[in-house]
Order: C-alpha cells, then sequence, then structure tokens
C-alpha cells in the first residue's frame, strides 16, 4: 500500500483559505498535492450532497475550509456552515465513513504556514485510511475524480 | 377513557364547527378504508362528509403531508400529536400560513405496527373491528383478539406528544406521554468498528426499491424538486446500485435533521419494510444534543438550521 496516492477534493472558501494555499505558494511552502480544490465563495455555499458526490465518484478523502468562525465575508456564511458540518459530520461517523476521511478547518488567507501543516496531516491522515472502498459507487458511469 | 365511538363523535362535532363557524373550507380527517385495518383521508368540504369521519387505530399515516398543497386555503386538520408537531414545522418553516391551518388535536395511544401484528396473525384477514385498546380481527372461520399495547408502533412508543397541547382544540382526554427515546441503540452501535457500522446500514437498506414512498409520505418532504429526481447535475443514479440507495437514505434523513417528529408514515409507507426512521433518529439525538431542539412543540420556535450561535461547538474543525 505504500504507492497509494490519495485524491482528495478539497472545497475551499474563496476569501480566506484559497487564498492561504496562494500564499502558501508563493511563499514557497511544500505541500503534498494530492487535492483536487474546489472554489466556493463562502462555506455557507457548500451542500452536503457535494461532499457525498465526491465520495461516490470515487474521491478517497474531502477537506472543508473556511474562514475563522466571526470572520466569515458574509457575516454568517460559515456560522450556519458550521450547523451543517456538525450533523454532516455525526451523521457520516455514525454510518462508518472512517473518521480520517472527512477533514474540516478554519485557515485564514494569512494563515499559510497552518496551510501547509493541515494539508500536509489530512493527506497523511486520507493515505493511512487506504482506498475508499466502501464508500463509492461500484459503477462510475460519470467521470471519476481525476 | 373516552370510548373509540365517543371519539368519533366528538371529531365529526368539531370537524361540523369547524367548517360552520368559518375556521375552515375543508376538513382533513380519515374515513374508514375499503379493506380491514386501513383508514383512508378524507377531505371534508360539507356537514354530510363530516359524517363519514373516523378514528382508529391504523391512523398510520401523516394527514399534515397535505397542508403544503391547500396552503391558499382555510384548513382544519384531525391531528394525533405527530401530525399537529408536523403542522407546526411546517408554520415555523414558513410553507403554510398560520392563519389558514385550524389544528383539531386528538389524544392518541399509539398506533398499530402491521408488521408487528402480522407476526402475531398471520392469516389472512377478512374483516377487522377495534375499540381503544384492543384489536378484533377475524377471519375464514376464526376470531381472534390482540392488545394493542403488545402491537404498537416504535415510534409510539417513545412518543412525547400523545396529547397535542399546541394544537388549537383538543378534543379527548388527555393522555400521559411515553418515556422518550433514549437511543440506547445507536449509543451501542457508535462503539463499533466503521466497518461494521456501514455493514449495518448497509444491509438495512439493501431491499429499498427507491420507489420514494418513504419521502411522499413525509411532511417534510415539500421540495418542489427533491434532490433524487434533479438530472443538472444528476446527484442520484438511476439504477439500483448501492451507493445510490445509501445516499437517498443518508441524505433524506439529513434533510430531515431538527424537523422530523417522529409521526412514522415513512416507515409505514415503506413496502419493503425497511427501518427508514432509523436515519432520521441519528440526526434527532444529535439535533437534541448540541442544541437542545425539539421539533413542533411550539408555534414560535425557530428551527436549528436556521439560526446559530457564535459559541456553536464543533471539535472535529481544526
Amino acid at each position: 500500500m505504500s504507492d497509494f496516492e490519495p485524491k482528495i477534493v478539497a472545497f475551499f472558501c474563496n476569501w480566506c483559505t484559497y487564498g492561504a494555499a496562494d500564499l502558501a505558494g508563493v511563499s514557497r511552502l511544500d505541500y503534498p498535492p494530492n487535492f483536487r480544490v474546489v472554489r466556493l465563495p463562502c462555506t455557507g455555499r457548500l451542500n452536503p450532497k457535494y461532499i457525498l458526490e465526491a465520495f461516490k465518484r470515487g474521491a478517497d478523502g474531502v477537506w472543508v475550509s473556511g474562514c475563522h468562525p466571526g470572520d466569515c465575508h458574509y457575516i454568517a456564511g460559515n456560522y450556519h456552515a458550521r450547523r451543517k458540518f456538525v450533523l454532516l459530520h455525526h451523521m457520516l461517523e455514525t454510518l462508518g465513513v472512517e473518521p480520517g476521511r472527512l477533514h474540516f478547518s478554519w485557515i485564514s488567507s494569512a494563515e499559510a504556514i497552518k496551510f501547509q501543516e493541515v494539508a500536509r496531516d489530512v493527506v497523511e491522515k486520507v493515505r493511512a485510511c487506504g482506498p475508499n472502498e466502501s464508500f463509492r459507487k461500484a459503477e462510475l458511469g460519470l467521470a471519476e475524480v481525476a | 377513557m373516552m370510548s373509540l365511538e365517543d371519539l368519533i363523535k366528538k371529531i365529526q362535532e368539531a370537524a361540523k364547527r369547524a367548517l360552520k363557524e368559518g375556521k375552515a373550507e375543508v376538513v382533513l380527517g380519515y374515513q374508514a378504508g375499503t379493506t380491514p385495518m386501513a383508514v383512508a383521508p378524507l377531505f371534508a368540504r360539507t356537514e354530510g362528509d363530516c359524517d363519514k369521519l373516523v378514528w382508529s387505530n391504523f391512523a398510520k399515516t401523516n394527514l399534515s403531508t397535505y397542508l403544503p398543497e391547500l396552503k391558499d386555503k382555510k384548513v382544519a386538520i384531525i391531528a394525533k400529536g405527530c401530525d399537529a408537531r408536523s403542522a407546526v414545522g411546517q408554520v415555523v418553516e414558513h410553507q403554510i400560513p398560520r392563519e389558514n391551518v385550524y389544528v383539531i388535536g386528538v389524544p392518541c395511544t399509539g398506533m398499530v405496527d402491521l408488521e408487528a401484528l402480522k407476526s402475531k396473525e398471520a392469516r389472512p384477514v377478512a374483516a377487522s373491528d377495534e375499540d381503544m385498546a384492543t384489536i378484533k380481527l377475524r377471519g375464514d372461520g376464526w376470531e381472534t383478539n390482540i392488545a394493542k399495547e403488545e402491537i404498537l408502533r416504535r415510534n409510539c412508543k417513545t412518543c412525547i406528544c400523545r396529547t397535542p397541547k399546541m394544537a388549537d382544540e383538543v378534543i379527548g382526554d388527555e393522555v400521559p406521554s411515553m418515556t422518550p427515546d433514549d437511543y440506547a441503540d445507536l449509543k451501542e452501535l457508535a462503539a463499533k468498528s466503521p466497518e461494521e457500522k456501514m455493514a449495518y446500514f448497509k444491509g438495512m437498506v439493501k431491499d429499498c426499491l427507491r420507489c420514494y414512498a418513504c419521502r411522499n409520505a413525509c411532511p417534510l418532504c415539500y421540495c418542489p424538486v427533491c434532490f433524487v429526481d434533479e438530472t443538472r447535475p444528476q446527484w442520484l443514479g438511476k439504477s439500483q446500485d448501492e451507493m445510490d440507495t445509501f445516499v437517498f437514505h443518508l441524505l433524506r434523513g439529513f434533510h430531515c435533521a431538527g424537523r422530523c417528529t417522529g409521526c412514522g408514515a415513512c416507515e409505514a409507507a415503506c413496502p419493503v419494510g425497511i427501518k427508514v426512521r432509523e436515519f432520521n433518529r441519528i440526526m434527532e439525538e444529535e439535533v437534541q444534543k448540541d442544541w437542545n431542539y425539539i421539533p413542533g412543540l411550539d408555534w414560535e420556535q425557530k428551527p436549528p438550521l436556521t439560526t446559530y450561535r457564535p459559541d456553536d461547538e464543533a471539535d472535529f474543525i481544526r
């Protein structure tokens, strides 16, 4: 399993974590290239079915990251998102999705170093879970996560 | 306790009164079904219609499912506790105007689980009769009585709202509530490994035909387009893929978070006997634990996912 490279779908808020990823890049901070980023206007935009869809299409992990509570560009988007995450996280944990597959974080656009640390950790945790075999479609009629 | 005949008389009187006093143009209630052990919905518009109204231990559907479609009319609904809670939920979610719904609450001692009944009496039933506590069945050359207590639905055993006190009027004698659900089975399940949990829930839904009867029977499922019917993009495949079925049940349960009143209409509607409410219970427990919220008890309450607190706890977010 040592050559297994996980595929991770990352949902980043445009106003913070996406900026942090940018800053990490221009600061030449090294982080693993295992995730495919989907840019959102706010974590409040994230419909839980996007996360399920990513898993269903074969993603090994999902990482959602947005602004720190209190710092939302739209005042309260991430507060509302947080309540949805609490429920979805609990639902997936109860139904038997390994805890290491789904990650949430708050990373501001200035926190390039936190971004690097969390990115490395997320990839390692998903790698430890191994390929996603239990929570994906048997036949992926449509494009699988590239 | 009031007899079933007296209760039916009171329901008919209340329905006629609601029509006469202009509280409603139509009264939603139950009428006798065409087969044994069943009732059908009745939309009573005249006094004559009201004479057909009945009450039964087999009234397992939730009539508030019809309310959003009738939101422009003044509707009175004959509601047991869980139905009344669903109507409250639809009002606080702004699906029906408060002034257009008049809830006639009927204290309820629980409804019969047909699966449990079949396990006690497997012979084909030709006719049924009932009073408040006993189900009387007749078949070809046999007759038997079953105590209702022994064949109650699971959700009725943990009902917290047997008497809908928030209703506009309550008829019949008040009935004390049951001990609330302690979610012991979910707590036990939480200690198991992810593989065991996944196998348990996949096994639970393996017979699902995806007929969506659970969705159609549910008073919460009023979206104009359900996620299962969306095609661009298509979130759920149309085949019998195990994962599509699993995600359907997962999301259906998720969408009921903080809204499900445990009326059991989904399970009663399921043609293959899937315990679909298990998914709702997962959310029910979490919503109660995190935000101390129980849906459908108060006309003024604010649904938990439409609001927030700056100090909401979420220790899994780093």
